[in-house]
């Protein structure tokens, strides 16, 4: 599903993000990333997205080339990625079934199925009760479960989070993970950018860690 | 898949809608401006339409007037009347004698009282030459005013079409300025509905950003300024043409007064079906390209940080 070999990053600052990093993710494998912050975390899921490009190396993501997808596939190519971010990326103007709803619409599903799989979505994060509700109403832990339906509605093939419990306390962050092990027990690719010591023990699986653009350490797949 | 795609449309349709009747009067503002930006050269262009549709008229019977000297008696000049009637380039002379002449200028002049001061009529008998249809042309009517003016009775032949071509040569010299004034103005409106659209792009970034973010294309993303800005410009176009047309209502009593002074049976022109349709269309098509000009600069440049 992922496969990094010698990729480099370096901004027009100069910085060097990432350096040498050689990563191979199987189709329905979960794994972690972890890392101080600044140790690259962020630019590797920034690059599997193709918000960034690598600079150097070869890059393949759900068997598409990260260097050479021209920019007009990028919106496609992302399609079949869930994200989940750090800071939800909700639209506040919106109730919580249109943000749901959104990826089914960008992409052109068929009306009549987008309410079946918002509603599945919802339920699977359960929060079908709330889908009239602004996202401005819910709390933390509801907004970032949000997040989640609206990144799985499209059922992709791969789902990526950023620090997902950054902001929760251990019971939400508990509730985030059970809510990834179970897609991942599905088949579903999931990669989680997190510092979160107590969520990686907890959920027992590989883990990369990254240091100042490299990576450090490899645990291997667990199973 | 094409009702899929025709029902997507209308829901952005709608949804565009939804987005200017949330700011009434901003959309308002931008519609007004746009209305009066686009009445300005369709005023114009409907007077000048007018103008040419009343001096139309004129043109087509080119007449020619031959002033008899004033030693010409009555019957003389009925005889040389009969003899120009059996021309064959002549349709029809009608005889205007120095006292009918006289009656006619102190009715529509207003200065009967002074020609009443005179001791004799001034004014001299009339021949008034309608010319066949067939030589109504500029060089056949040259030629006939050069033959009737050597009847030795005649003191002046005029053709009364000077003016009227050089009113139409005129005419087609301001139409050329409304179309300047026109193309203007249009570029106005564009900057107008760019610049209004790129408003609505900044203030939406966020949205923009994270459609992109998860998979949205660019169409998708345009697709909603595009129809916010196709109907700006339609309402504007629909202002306009209500701004014109009560201008028109306006205007319609003074012109009635007017033209009845002259003795004319003139019925202003307003905006007709085509015109109207003109209007519309131009209003969209300028509507929608501002936006997508502005949309096309600054979508680029809201990517996914």
């Amino acid at each position: 599903m992922i496969q990094f070999s010698h990729v480099f990053k370096r901004y027009p600052s100069g910085f060097d993000a990432l350096r040498d990093i050689n990563l191979k993710m199987e189709a329905g494998e979960m794994a972690f990333i972890t890392g101080h912050s600044g140790a690259g975390k962020s630019t590797l899921l920034r690059l599997i997205t193709l918000i960034e490009r690598p600079t150097r190396g070869e890059a393949i993501v759900n068997h598409k080339n990260l260097m050479r997808l021209p920019r007009r596939r990028i919106p496609y190519f992302r399609r079949d990625i869930g994200v989940v971010f750090q800071d939800h990326k909700l639209l506040f103007d919106r109730t919580v079934y249109d943000n749901v709803a959104l990826p089914l619409i960008v992409t052109g599903a068929d009306h009549r199925e987008i309410p079946r799989r918002v509603r599945a979505a919802l339920e699977k994060v359960g929060l079908l009760d709330k889908e009239r509700m602004y996202p401005i109403t819910l709390s933390g832990g509801e907004q970032q479960r949000v997040g989640i339906a609206r990144a799985v509605v499209n059922k992709p093939p791969l789902l990526l989070a950023d620090e997902p419990t950054g902001n929760l306390d251990s019971t939400l962050s508990d509730e985030i993970l059970d809510i990834f092990l179970d897609f991942h027990n599905h088949g579903v690719t999931v990669l989680i950018a997190t510092h979160d010591h107590h969520l990686i023990n907890r959920a027992r699986k590989r883990v990369f860690e990254l240091k100042q653009g490299e990576i450090l350490s490899d645990s291997g797949v667990r199973t | 898949m094409i009702r899929n795609y025709l029902l997507r449309h209308t829901q952005t349709l709608f949804y565009s809608l939804g987005q200017l009747a949330r700011a009434p009067v901003a959309t308002l503002m931008t519609v007004a401006v746009i209305g009066i930006t686009l009445a300005l050269p369709t005023g114009l262009f409907l007077l000048l339409e007018n103008v040419q549709q009343l001096s139309s008229g004129w043109e087509n019977n080119g007449q020619i007037s031959l002033f008899l000297k004033q030693d010409v008696p009555g019957a003389a000049a009925e005889k040389l009347a009969d003899k120009i009637r059996r021309l064959s380039s002549v349709a029809r002379v009608e005889y205007v004698s120095r006292e009918a002449a006289l009656t006619e200028f102190k009715r529509l002049s207003g200065f009967g009282d002074a020609l009443d001061a005179l001791d004799r009529n001034p004014l001299p008998a009339v021949l008034i030459v309608h010319p066949d249809a067939a030589y109504n042309h500029p060089d056949a009517l040259q030629a006939l005013v050069r033959d009737l003016g050597r009847y030795s009775e005649v003191s002046l032949a005029q053709l009364d079409l000077e003016w009227v071509r050089r009113l139409h040569a005129m005419l087609a010299l301001a139409k050329q300025g409304v179309l300047i004034l026109a193309g203007l103005l249009s570029a106005a409106v564009l900057l107008i509905i760019g610049n209004t659209i790129r408003l609505a792009v900044l203030n939406r970034r966020d949205e923009i950003e994270i459609t992109k973010l998860i998979g949205g294309t660019n169409a998708f993303i345009r697709r909603p300024f595009l129809y916010s800005g196709l109907i700006q410009g339609l309402l504007g176009a629909v202002a306009s043409w209500l701004l014109v047309g009560l201008t028109l209502l306006i205007l319609a009593g003074p012109i009635q007064d007017l033209t009845a002074l002259y003795g004319s049976q003139f019925q202003v022109k307003g905006l007709d079906l085509s015109a109207t349709l003109a209007l519309l269309g131009t209003g969209g098509v300028l509507g929608w390209l501002g936006s997508r000009l502005a949309v096309g600069r600054h979508l680029r440049a809201i990517e996914p940080k």
